[in-house]
């Protein structure tokens, strides 16, 4: 394509102001954990009048911070590692063998992400209290309870792009495995597994995100113990006197991991979802 | 996603991955795609369609927090929660008329202006030039933050007297007159809009940028010989081409958008402005507030309803539009 001057002006206004908008409370967040709390109590200004590291000392005694940090990686974490595990075999199965009911099952678990969550948040909420009545295992308020949820957000999705991935994979290499002598999990462990790691480490950001920024049954599941990054942070910045440096530099802090991890590892995560969702 | 009855595979993406000359695997352990599809199958049945079901049932009982230790022996009431929720000149129903009605325009303005932006992004960093990776890196940032972290800096940068929005509307361009609120009043639908925006778009630029690597660089050679400019490129090519993500794209957004809670929750606490009581809000206020569940159950049932209605609905006139092209 030649690029007219015009085209080269709309691209540059577009982008930056786009770039803007992208990254202004990227900005807040940054600059406003480093002014001293007067700063943030009066009007917003662009830079800090007088740069400080206090809030990112604050936060670990103002509230128990540690304590729901450590509640979410334990959660995203255990989450992450099952819906990945989950998501290889069922996508193994719909990608290579046909059999009844496939259609259907793809179909189905699609579906439940259209799904409001408001509609199952209640009946799930009762189950758990069920189960935990009924056999003692404490799925309510319990992280365990919390994982097992959040394992099925990311599920849908996850087999599908790994369908698309594992699809994208000579058959041709786990039928050589096979006639190796390899079973069928083996071809799957030794040949198919290895091919996809790009698009396993694709589903597994998108399901450790997922985990880690939902906040609706997190705040309806969990309880002190348990209480997650999603719940606290929104306890600290909805109390009477809010202060803003504190929680700016707090929501810093939860943001850099899955930032970072997502940012690093863009590619896979770009090609996974096109895999799923452009064919 | 298409919702097709079929039993038999595409032939297309069959053919290049098995030739007729090798059997299917169907003889040698016919159990086994069932055995690699239970655990998720299992767990899908656990949390979401069991749960579901639960919902449909008590959207038909009276389930008042008397009952909620002991669900199963609430009272029957038939459709009573659902005759409550559409007589829409009595105080419940009418709050819940305005609050879908709100959702409506919620998310048709927060859906179109996301493809807006996601497709002029993806358009104009289509050719390479100095800067375009970290400038995807950085389009990718709103998508990536957790919902909490950034709409809690959102909410921090509308409010009235040390926010950033009013500094910069007031102080710094003169447009507004006084300081307004935005999080209390008629703003607030303003300021979930440009919220909701600011997180979906990124992911329109994502799908968007990706379909656009499927189109042929020859189209455009051929075009750009018989003098089409660039203008023309991008509607007689691109937008064009773009079709079929679009029709993806644009229902998942629905989708995100419609059934959104995290963000109107976060935003706004428990209880949202009337300007703003976006639909799921709205249930869970009328669940965990006023701890009537059978109401809310009904009540998301109804939007379940609408939702499948509208996605059937979208998913047969997009295949009509298909064949008509074909």
């Amino acid at each position: 394509m030649r690029e007219t001057p015009g085209f080269v002006w709309t691209r540059r206004i577009v982008l930056t102001a786009l770039a803007a908008f992208a990254l202004a409370p990227v900005y807040v967040m940054l600059s406003s954990s480093l002014k001293p709390l007067a700063e943030v109590q009066d009007a917003f200004h662009w830079l800090p009048g007088r740069l400080t590291l206090r809030p990112y000392v604050d936060i670990w005694h103002t509230v128990p911070l540690a304590h729901y940090f450590v509640n979410s990686l334990i959660v995203a974490a255990s989450s992450t590692v099952v819906s990945v595990l989950v998501a290889v075999f069922a996508a193994y199965g719909v990608s290579r063998f046909r059999f009844r009911g496939r259609r259907l099952f793809t179909v189905t678990v699609l579906s439940t992400q259209m799904f409001p969550g408001i509609l199952f948040l209640l009946p799930l909420f009762l189950i758990f209290v069920d189960i935990g009545n009924a056999t003692g295992v404490a799925l309510y308020g319990s992280r365990g309870g919390l994982v097992l949820t959040y394992l099925t957000f990311s599920l849908p999705f996850s087999i599908w792009m790994l369908v698309g991935y594992f699809d994208s994979i000579p058959r041709e290499l786990d039928e050589a495995a096979l006639t190796d002598g390899c079973g069928p999990l083996g071809a799957l462990l030794r040949v198919v597994v290895p091919a996809a790691v790009p698009g396993i480490v694709a589903v597994g950001v998108y399901a450790f995100m997922t985990a880690w920024g939902e906040v609706l049954f997190a705040s309806v599941m969990t309880n002190d113990t348990t209480r997650t990054l999603a719940v606290g942070l929104q306890g600290y910045a909805s109390q009477t006197d809010v202060y803003w440096n504190q929680v700016m530099a707090a929501a810093l802090v939860v943001s850099v991991p899955v930032v970072a991890g997502f940012l690093l590892l863009q590619r896979y995560l770009v090609a996974g979802l096109t895999a799923g969702a452009v064919k | 996603m298409t919702v097709t009855a079929s039993t038999t595979p595409p032939p297309a993406a069959e053919l290049p991955a098995t030739t007729s000359l090798r059997p299917r695997r169907r003889s040698r352990g016919a159990a086994l795609p069932y055995l690699l599809l239970l655990p998720a199958l299992l767990l899908e049945l656990l949390v979401h369609l069991v749960p579901m079901v639960i919902g449909v049932v008590m959207s038909f009982k009276e389930l008042t927090q008397f009952f909620v230790r002991d669900w199963g022996s609430a009272p029957w009431t038939g459709l009573g929660n659902y005759r409550v929720a559409v007589r829409f000149d009595a105080p419940v129903g009418q709050a819940l008329l305005h609050s879908f009605l709100i959702t409506c325009g919620f998310t048709a303005l927060s859906v179109g202006l996301s493809w807006l932006l996601g497709t002029a992004a993806a358009i104009l960093t289509q050719q390479g030039f100095r800067g375009r990776a970290l400038l995807r890196g950085v389009f990718l940032v709103p998508y990536a933050l957790p919902v909490y972290a950034a709409v809690i800096t959102w909410s921090f940068m509308f409010q009235r007297d040390n926010g950033l929005v009013n500094h910069v509307l007031h102080d710094q361009l003169r447009l507004a007159s006084g300081h307004p609120f935005w999080l209390i009043g008629g703003n607030s639908f303003a300021a979930l809009v440009t919220v909701s925006v600011w997180r979906s778009w990124p992911f329109a630029f994502l799908c968007l940028t990706a379909g656009l690597q499927n189109i042929p660089r020859e189209l455009y050679e051929a075009a750009a010989m018989d003098g089409a400019g660039i203008w023309q490129q991008v509607r007689r090519i691109t937008l064009p081409s773009l079709r079929p993500v679009n029709q993806v794209l644009v229902l998942v957004l629905f989708l995100w958008t419609f059934n959104d809670f995290n963000t109107p929750y976060v935003l706004f606490g428990k209880s949202a402005p009337a300007a703003a009581d976006v639909i799921s809000i709205h249930i869970y206020q009328s669940s965990f507030i006023t701890w009537n569940f059978g109401s809310g159950a009904a009540m998301s049932v109804l939007l379940l309803l609408f939702l499948l209605l509208v996605t059937v609905g979208y998913l047969v006139a997009t295949a009509r539009g298909r064949d008509a092209d074909a």
